[in-house]
Parts: C-alpha cells; sequence; structure tokens
C-alpha cells in the first residue's frame, strides 16, 4: 500500500501548507474588509470611522475580535441546546470553505511539482459554490430556530424563503458562463479570459469606428463584456445570498432586532459576523473570477507570482466597494418586493438570458451578428428588469392638495 | 397584559384540524418595544402576529411618564416655563411658546415686535431640527443609513446658532412671560441665516436619496394609509393630518406670534400613506427655512422684553392657547386662581393623539410595514408620555 | 456508458483502487460524492477529464492530481472545522460565566418574553420553498448541458428549448395561481 501512501501523503502535504495559507489570508481579508466597511461607510457618511487602534484604526478589527472573545457567552434557557450551539459553525464554515475552487494567482514550480495557486481545482467548481451557498443556509436557519425566541424565529424563516428564491437565480445566471467557457472549473474559466479581446471586425468600413476598434486589441479579454447581464444577476442575487443591504432583512436591525442572530453573543456572535464578512469576499473573489478574468492582469518582471495574487486582490476589493457602495446607498427591500424581485425578475431574466446565449453561440453564426443580438438583446432584458414596478409609477409627488398661497 | 399561556397542543386537536383541511396554527404575541430600535423611545407595540401579518396592535404607553401636569402645579410660573421644554426633546422652544402665550393672555402684556420676531425665528429653526431628526431616523428605520448623518450634518449649523442665543442644545428655556429671556447675540443672525440658506440649497439632494429612490417608494407609498375622517376622528394634527389631506395648520388659521406677518404654504398631501406624510415632512422644511429667512430679514429694532411685575402672577381666570408645534397641535389650557403657580395645566400633545390613530392603521399590515408607519408617525416620547 | 451501469463502474473503480493502479474511480467517486449532475458536468477535452464513454471493461486512467483536489478539500473542511472548534474551547478558558436567570431569557425588547418562542406559526413561504426545490433540480439539468451544448448540436438545443420552456410556463402558472404573491 506504500503507493497509495505517498500519493496521499505528498496531496496532503502540499494541500495542508495551502489550506493554512489560504486560511489565514482569508481571515485576514475579512478583517480588513470589516475595517474597510466602516472607513468607506463613514466616509460617505461625513464622518470619520474607526480611528483609535493603531494607524487609522486599522487595528479595529482586531480589537473587536479581541472583545468578543473575552465576552461572556449564554444561551438562553429555551433555546435547543445542541442546534444553538452548532448553529454558528455551520454559517462560517460553508462561507469559506467556497474559496477552495477560486484560483488565486498563477502557479509556481518547487523541485519539479507545479504548485497551482487554487486549493482544489475540481471540475465542477461553480456547483461546489454554488453548494457551499446552500449549505450557508442551514446556519441561518438553524440560528433562527434555536434560540426559542421570537424575533430569531421571523428572521430565520424569512431567511430561508429569501436564501433559496436567490439561490435559483444565483445558479441560472452561472449557466451562461459554464456555456461560454465550456466548463465548470474557475481555473479554466479564468483562463479563457486570459489576453486581449483582439480584433473586432464588427464596425469594418465605417471610416472613424473602425479605427476606434483597435481599442479592443488592449482591452482584456473579461466575460464581464459579453455576459453583463449575467453579471447582473448574479450580484443582485450574491448580495442576498450574503444577507446584504439592500437585502439585509433577515437581519433587519430596526424591524427584527438583529433578526437570527438576536440571542447569540460573545465568540458566537463573531463567528456570524466573520462569517458574513468571508462570504461576502468569497463571493467577490467568484465575482471576479467569473468576469473580471481572475488574477489575469500586467505584472512587471520582478517577482512573477505575485503580481496575479495582487491583481486578484485589488479586483477582490474592488467588488467589495461596490457591494460596501449599495449598503450605504440604497433602503432596505420589503420582503414581498423581495421575492417579486427574485421570482418575477432575476429567474426569467436569467432563462431569458441563457436562451440568448445559447442562440447566439451556436454555430454558424458570425461574430458580428452574435455581437449586435448581444447588445440589443442585454439592453433589452436590463430595461425589462430595471423598470421598476409600473404601479409606482404615480406616486412621483403628491400633488399638494391644497396649496394656500401668503395670508 | 395579554399573555398567551404555553399551549399544549393534542395530537387529536392537530389531526381534526387537518383533516378539515386546516393546518393549526397560533398567533404570536410579540412586544416591539419598549427596547427596540424602531421605536426610538421606551414605545411599546403589544403586535399580535399571525405569519408576518399584524392580526391587531395594541400601543403601550406610559413607560416615560413624568407626571408633569401635576408638577406644573407645584412649581411657580419663572420655573415652569423651563420645564414644559422638556415635554418633547426635540423641539424644546416650541413646547415654551404656549406656556409664554397663555401667560401673556392672562396677564394681558403687550410683547413687543423685536420679541415676536425672534420668537417666530428660533421656532422656526427649532421646527427644522425637529424635521431633520425625523427626515434622518425614518431614513436609518428603512435601512438607508447615510441620510441620518447627511441630516446630522445639516443640523449642525442651526443648532449652533440656537445654541449661541440660549446656551442649550435641546432644552433651551428661552421664552419668558411678555418676550426673551436675552436678545440675539452678535453673529446669530448671520448664523441662522448660513443654516438655513444651507438646508434650503441641500434639501432637493437629500429628498433625491429618499424619495427618488425606488425602494423607499415601494416601502411606502400606500403603506399606512390613514384616512381622513379617521385622522379627523382621532384628533390627528400637524404633518400627519396635513398627509392626510388635512390642511390644518394653527400658524395659518390662527395666526399667533405674528405669523401672519411672513409668507409661507401649507402642504398637504391627498392620499395618507406613509409616503405622503414624509413629503408633507420635507416640504415643511423649506417652508420654515423661508419663514426664518423672513422674520430675520424684517427684524425690528426694539425692546425684547414687554412690561412684566416682577412678580409673574396670573390673575384669577383661564385661557386655552394652542400653537403648532413640530408634530402638531401644542395646546395648553391654563386655569389660575390668582396664585404665581398655576392651578392646573392641561396640556394636550400632539404626539399623544397622534399615536392613537396607531391601532387603525397598524391592522393587517405586515411586520416590515409595521416599521415604516411607526417611522411616519412621526412621534417623540416624552410628548406622549410627559 | 451504453453497456455498463454506475454499479459496474464503481465496483471497477473499487477493484482499481485496491490494486494500486492509477486508475481511481473517478466516475464513481462522483456518483458517491457530488451525484448525477457532477458526473455529467466534465469539462471537454480538459486533461482532468474523465471520459464517460468507456470502452467496456477498462476503467479510464486518470490523472493522480484529480484525486488529489478532493483529498485538500478535505483538509480544508477539516482544518476548517477545527479552527471553529478550537476557538470555542480556547473562549471557553477565557471569557467569564455569571450568569443570572434574567440573562437566560430571550430577548422580546426588553420585556419578559409572552407565550413560547416555538409558536406554530403560520409559515407562507412553505410554497416558496416547494418551487425552489423543482427550479433548483432545473438548474442542475441546465449545467451539463451547458458545457457541452456547442458540441451536441441543434437537437440538444431545441430540447433544452422545450425543457426551458416548460419550466417558464410553470413559473407563469404560478405568478397567474398567485403563488408568488405574499399570502
Amino acid at each position: 500500500m506504500s503507493g497509495v501512501v505517498d500519493l496521499i501523503g505528498a496531496v496532503a502535504l502540499i494541500g495542508l501548507i495551502k489550506v493554512v495559507v489560504v486560511f489565514v489570508a482569508l481571515l485576514l481579508t475579512a478583517a480588513l474588509v470589516t475595517y474597510m466597511e466602516r472607513k468607506v461607510i463613514a466616509d460617505m457618511q461625513a464622518r470619520v470611522g474607526p480611528n483609535r487602534w493603531g494607524p487609522f484604526g486599522l487595528l479595529q478589527a482586531i480589537a473587536d475580535g479581541i472583545k468578543l472573545f473575552f465576552k461572556e457567552d449564554f444561551r438562553p434557557a429555551a433555546a435547543d441546546r445542541w442546534t444553538y450551539a452548532i448553529a454558528p459553525a455551520a454559517a462560517m464554515v460553508p462561507s469559506f470553505l467556497a474559496i477552495a475552487v477560486v484560483p488565486l494567482g498563477d502557479h509556481v514550480t518547487v523541485g519539479d511539482r507545479r504548485v497551482d495557486f487554487v486549493i482544489a481545482d475540481i471540475n465542477i467548481g461553480i456547483l461546489y459554490f454554488l453548494a457551499m451557498g446552500s449549505l450557508g443556509v442551514y446556519g441561518v436557519v438553524l440560528a433562527g430556530w434555536a434560540s426559542g425566541s421570537k424575533y430569531p424565529l421571523l428572521g430565520g424563516v424569512r431567511s430561508t424563503a429569501q436564501l433559496i428564491s436567490y439561490e435559483i437565480a444565483l445558479g441560472l445566471s452561472l449557466v451562461p458562463i459554464a456555456m461560454v467557457a465550456g466548463s465548470l472549473s474557475l481555473s479554466d474559466i479564468v483562463a479563457a479570459q486570459a489576453g486581449t479581446v483582439g480584433n473586432v471586425t464588427f464596425f469594418d468600413g465605417i471610416p472613424v469606428l473602425e479605427q476606434l476598434q483597435d481599442i479592443f486589441s488592449i482591452v482584456p479579454n473579461w466575460y464581464i463584456w459579453s455576459q453583463w447581464p449575467a453579471f447582473a444577476i448574479f450580484f443582485v442575487a450574491g448580495i442576498a445570498e450574503t444577507n446584504r443591504a439592500p437585502f439585509d432583512l433577515p437581519e433587519a436591525e430596526t424591524e427584527l432586532i438583529a433578526g437570527y442572530h438576536t440571542e447569540y453573543s460573545g465568540i458566537r456572535f463573531a463567528m456570524f459576523y466573520l462569517g458574513e464578512y468571508i462570504h461576502v469576499v468569497v463571493l467577490s473573489a467568484v465575482a471576479v473570477s467569473l468576469f473580471f478574468g481572475g488574477w489575469h492582469g500586467p505584472g512587471l518582471g520582478i517577482l512573477p507570482w505575485l503580481w496575479p495574487l495582487l491583481w486578484f486582490l485589488a479586483k477582490t476589493l474592488v467588488v467589495v466597494y461596490l457591494i460596501i457602495w449599495l449598503r450605504a446607498t440604497l433602503p432596505r427591500l420589503r420582503y414581498d418586493r423581495l421575492m417579486w424581485l427574485g421570482w418575477k425578475r432575476l429567474i426569467p431574466a436569467a432563462l431569458l438570458w441563457i436562451v440568448v446565449t445559447a442562440t447566439v453561440n451556436t454555430e454558424g453564426v458570425s461574430r458580428n451578428i452574435r455581437l449586435a443580438v448581444f447588445v440589443v438583446l442585454a439592453g433589452l432584458i436590463l430595461a425589462w428588469v430595471g423598470r421598476g414596478d409600473p404601479r409606482l409609477a404615480f406616486a412621483v409627488n403628491p400633488q399638494s392638495g391644497d396649496d394656500r398661497g401668503s395670508a | 397584559m395579554a399573555t398567551t399561556e404555553d399551549r399544549v397542543v393534542d395530537a387529536s386537536e392537530v389531526a381534526a384540524e387537518v383533516s378539515r383541511g386546516n393546518l393549526l396554527t397560533e398567533e404570536m404575541v410579540l412586544n416591539v418595544g419598549p427596547q427596540h430600535p424602531a421605536t426610538h423611545g421606551v414605545f411599546r407595540l403589544l403586535a399580535t402576529l399571525d405569519g408576518e401579518v399584524l392580526v391587531n396592535a395594541d400601543p403601550v404607553i406610559g413607560y416615560m411618564h413624568r407626571g408633569y401636569e401635576k408638577l406644573v402645579e407645584a412649581r411657580d410660573y419663572r420655573q415652569i416655563t423651563n420645564l414644559v421644554s422638556r415635554m418633547d426633546w426635540l423641539s424644546g422652544i416650541n413646547n415654551e411658546l404656549p406656556l409664554a402665550l397663555a401667560l401673556e393672555t392672562l396677564m394681558e402684556i403687550e410683547v413687543p415686535a423685536r420679541a415676536q420676531y425672534m420668537r417666530v425665528a428660533m421656532c422656526e429653526m427649532n421646527r427644522i431640527l425637529n424635521h431633520l431628526m425625523f427626515f434622518a431616523s425614518f431614513g436609518a428605520e428603512l435601512g438607508a443609513i447615510t441620510p441620518t448623518f447627511y441630516a446630522f450634518r445639516e443640523r449642525e449649523d442651526i443648532q449652533m446658532a440656537m445654541e449661541m442665543t440660549t446656551g442649550g442644545r435641546m432644552h433651551f428655556g428661552f421664552f419668558r412671560p411678555g418676550g426673551l429671556k436675552e436678545d440675539a447675540p452678535k453673529g446669530f443672525f448671520q448664523q441662522a441665516l448660513k443654516g438655513v440658506r444651507q438646508v434650503i440649497e441641500r434639501l432637493p439632494d437629500y429628498e433625491n436619496l429618499l424619495i427618488g429612490n425606488e425602494i423607499f417608494k415601494q416601502r411606502t407609498v400606500n403603506v399606512g394609509i390613514l384616512p381622513q375622517d379617521v385622522a379627523y376622528s382621532y384628533g390627528v394634527s400637524g404633518p400627519i393630518a396635513r398627509g392626510s389631506d388635512i390642511s390644518f395648520d394653527v400658524r395659518k388659521d390662527e395666526p399667533y406670534s405674528s405669523y401672519d406677518h411672513f409668507d409661507f404654504n401649507v402642504h398637504s398631501a391627498p392620499n395618507g400613506d406613509c409616503f405622503d406624510r414624509f413629503w408633507v415632512l420635507l416640504h415643511e422644511v423649506v417652508e420654515s427655512a423661508k419663514i426664518v429667512e423672513q422674520a430675520i430679514e424684517g427684524m425690528p429694532d426694539g425692546p425684547i422684553m414687554g412690561k412684566v411685575p416682577r412678580v409673574v402672577q396670573a390673575p384669577k381666570g383661564e385661557v386655552y392657547v394652542r400653537t403648532e408645534n413640530p408634530l402638531g397641535e401644542l395646546g395648553m389650557y391654563l386655569v389660575s386662581d390668582g396664585d404665581r403657580r398655576p392651578y392646573r395645566l392641561k396640556i394636550r400633545t400632539p404626539s399623544y393623539s397622534n399615536v392613537s390613530a396607531l391601532p387603525y392603521v397598524l391592522k393587517n399590515t405586515y411586520v416590515s410595514d409595521m416599521i415604516a408607519i411607526l417611522g411616519s408617525f412621526f412621534f417623540v416620547l416624552g410628548d406622549i408620555d410627559r | 456508458m451504453p453497456d455498463s451501469g454506475v454499479f459496474e463502474y464503481l465496483a471497477a473503480g473499487l477493484r482499481g483502487a485496491v490494486s494500486r493502479t492509477n486508475a481511481l474511480p473517478n466516475c464513481a467517486f462522483c456518483v458517491l460524492v457530488f451525484g448525477l449532475s457532477a458526473t455529467l458536468s466534465y469539462p471537454r477535452g480538459s486533461p482532468r477529464s474523465c471520459s464517460h464513454i468507456a470502452t467496456s471493461g477498462a476503467v479510464p486512467a486518470v490523472p493522480r492530481d484529480y484525486f488529489s483536489q478532493y483529498i485538500t478539500i478535505g483538509i480544508f473542511v477539516l482544518v476548517g472545522l477545527g479552527l471553529v472548534g478550537v476557538t470555542l474551547q480556547l473562549a471557553r478558558l477565557v471569557r467569564p460565566n455569571v450568569p443570572t436567570r434574567e440573562k437566560y431569557t430571550t430577548y422580546e425588547s426588553g420585556i419578559d418574553p409572552i407565550g413560547r418562542g416555538w409558536t406554530q406559526t403560520n409559515v407562507r413561504y412553505y410554497i416558496f420553498a416547494l418551487l425552489f426545490v423543482i427550479f433548483d433540480v432545473e438548474a442542475v439539468f441546465l449545467f451539463p448541458w451547458a458545457i457541452v451544448f456547442e458540441r451536441l448540436g441543434t437537437q440538444a438545443f431545441i430540447e433544452m428549448l422545450i425543457f426551458i420552456a416548460i419550466l417558464a410556463f410553470a413559473l407563469l402558472y404560478a405568478i397567474r395561481k398567485k403563488m408568488l404573491e405574499w399570502l
């Protein structure tokens, strides 16, 4: 059996190193994102934000962590003991597991062994990501139910329906990506986005535009250009999956106190909190890999393995910034409007977009026609999804019933 | 207090219900408040929920009762001018006005024009402060956290002007029977104009941030409709009544303290939903700002105090004075037996009458609508319980 | 795989593992771990792909790398769970524990809770859960097709269109029956 032991041993060693490095990096990034969120939102709201611990308040996240670590952690007498204890872990573990399939950078060669900057390049990467998202629902549902309290129960019930509804849209929005990439492996999808868009012949024969289309030779070949409706659906559904504003109904603080984690304190609360931010980071990382070329980016000659990592981190933080920006801007959706958006807008739009992608990608259609169809149909779909609720059209401004002038 | 005992569900009962095609469910009794982020204060709502539908909502008040009507009977008039400032802590100076007016009516004191204009300017500035506060909290309750901080930034300049004059930021204690405590200090007018003009300039942006937002509209339009007749029957007043198409404003309909000298509009909106109430509130901010501008620009010279005897002592008699508080009609019914202290002071506060319409509006709404409705029924707990 | 079933594959795979060849039973593994959808979703032409159409009797050879990916994920799961467990235990050592009766009541806006938390309340969202089951399965069926649709050509495309149309019709039906309204 020594062959098997060798096989397992070498794999396990490399795997363990990768896992530990990624794990630490992910936790640090999540801590950085909690700090970043507070600073960015403070900036948008004409405030200063955390500035006490460390330079520019950089150590704030660590201070918070230490505080929560030393806090008393008590379980309500009415709670269901084991479910209550397990729920935070059930919320946190799946959120970081999803990072395993995301390629974080290029590869290095150690000895004669090629080591990819990805924990596990499995060929069902997208499905794995979706599966981990589904598992994350358990943490919320179990926490809501196990607390034996009313506000968490309402929050848990809400989030069950919300998360499973948006999961469908999330899954369907990734089907077109699988179509154009021909693979479910995130490494393959990132590899397919290498280089630039290249020659575009769409405007051949039109004087000015013909020269302008040369610009495409430096535009990176990202899927966002052709698949932006898919990205829009993915992004909205992804924010709903991470319980972020404006879809933070399960933990809407002005309605349900703190929703499903009302009864949690100390380290268990910290797990929910950290789990949410890890989820945000992972979602952004997946979005970057699927739509923004992953780790591809120009690098300098020195340290060729470092630049992809930096590019990946930078792109991920930009997406995180977008999510934070949304939180600072939008009010929270009402529950039925949330369901309306998910079921009556995003899912039909995703189905339609699958058909469109399939149609224009079949053989025998010229690239120019594909491009035109893409642009027109994408515009139509987005206009339809984004037009909002026609029932609200009348409510632009209530005309004053009786505006009485000066005395 | 309604209590629901733990109910032992009998299996045969469940089976019988299910066989009849019904799923056996219970109504859940949920306490919203006294410690709840949406009630901003110790307001308690005993909500009976069926799923997420509020079958019944029962406001429980009195957690902050401080017995003002009794307190003032044990204090003389100099003291109670400061005391009433604390009833509605968001609009302190507006609370002082009706008491001053009541005493002036009983004692037949002529208030000089300058003092009247100053009173109007300060009341309207206080109204802006109050309305911006509710603008902030309504946004925050619907999950839009950013308008909160913008509103507080706007408040700051006006707040500074008030502080300059009165020395206080919430409880001003500035109006005296017959006039004011002091004249305006140097720089007050500039500071006030600066703050007010800033509000006029920036308010459209903030309005866009909320009213222009589709999600905001989804949450407020046609939500929590308070029909006009119901508003009448509950004695609802202020921006909430005007949101239900009741174009009533004491400043306009029964002008006091020279409000008839100023040019301003009374806004009202036809639908009576949360959106309309909020819309009216926002537009009143601009009207108030206009009044402040007019008052400061047309500020007459002269004394700030009328001829008041050394001892403030109302003659025997009674008077009812009502003014337009930021949240509605504030009435004070003062009965004097000729002593230095009132025999009885009945205070009719706007929030108390306004929240009494809550059970009607909240019935058969959803939990998330409940938040929008509570937020749009602009109330201050101190004003309800006083 | 016209002539051999999943179980035959599985058995062959186990034989392969026992005989210490490189032929790890990747298909069986997938069937075991990730279900049919995963099995169908191999990237075409990729070196890691497992070719489905096996010649009868022989299990295709697969690079060692393939199996190792799942081992790594297994390590990741274990490290993650271990870290969570260690954190909880460490926190238990350092945190105070001062039980009082009030602390152990559930939070209901600062008032003693009325009734119990687990009322048999009317959950009006269960219809969404039913619909979710249908649509999520649909999404899983779409993925394998999406991988290979260019190769499968027009016939599969039309078949999938019919599939999507049926589901779109179901969604429309649900909307028309007002199942997606807030009850």
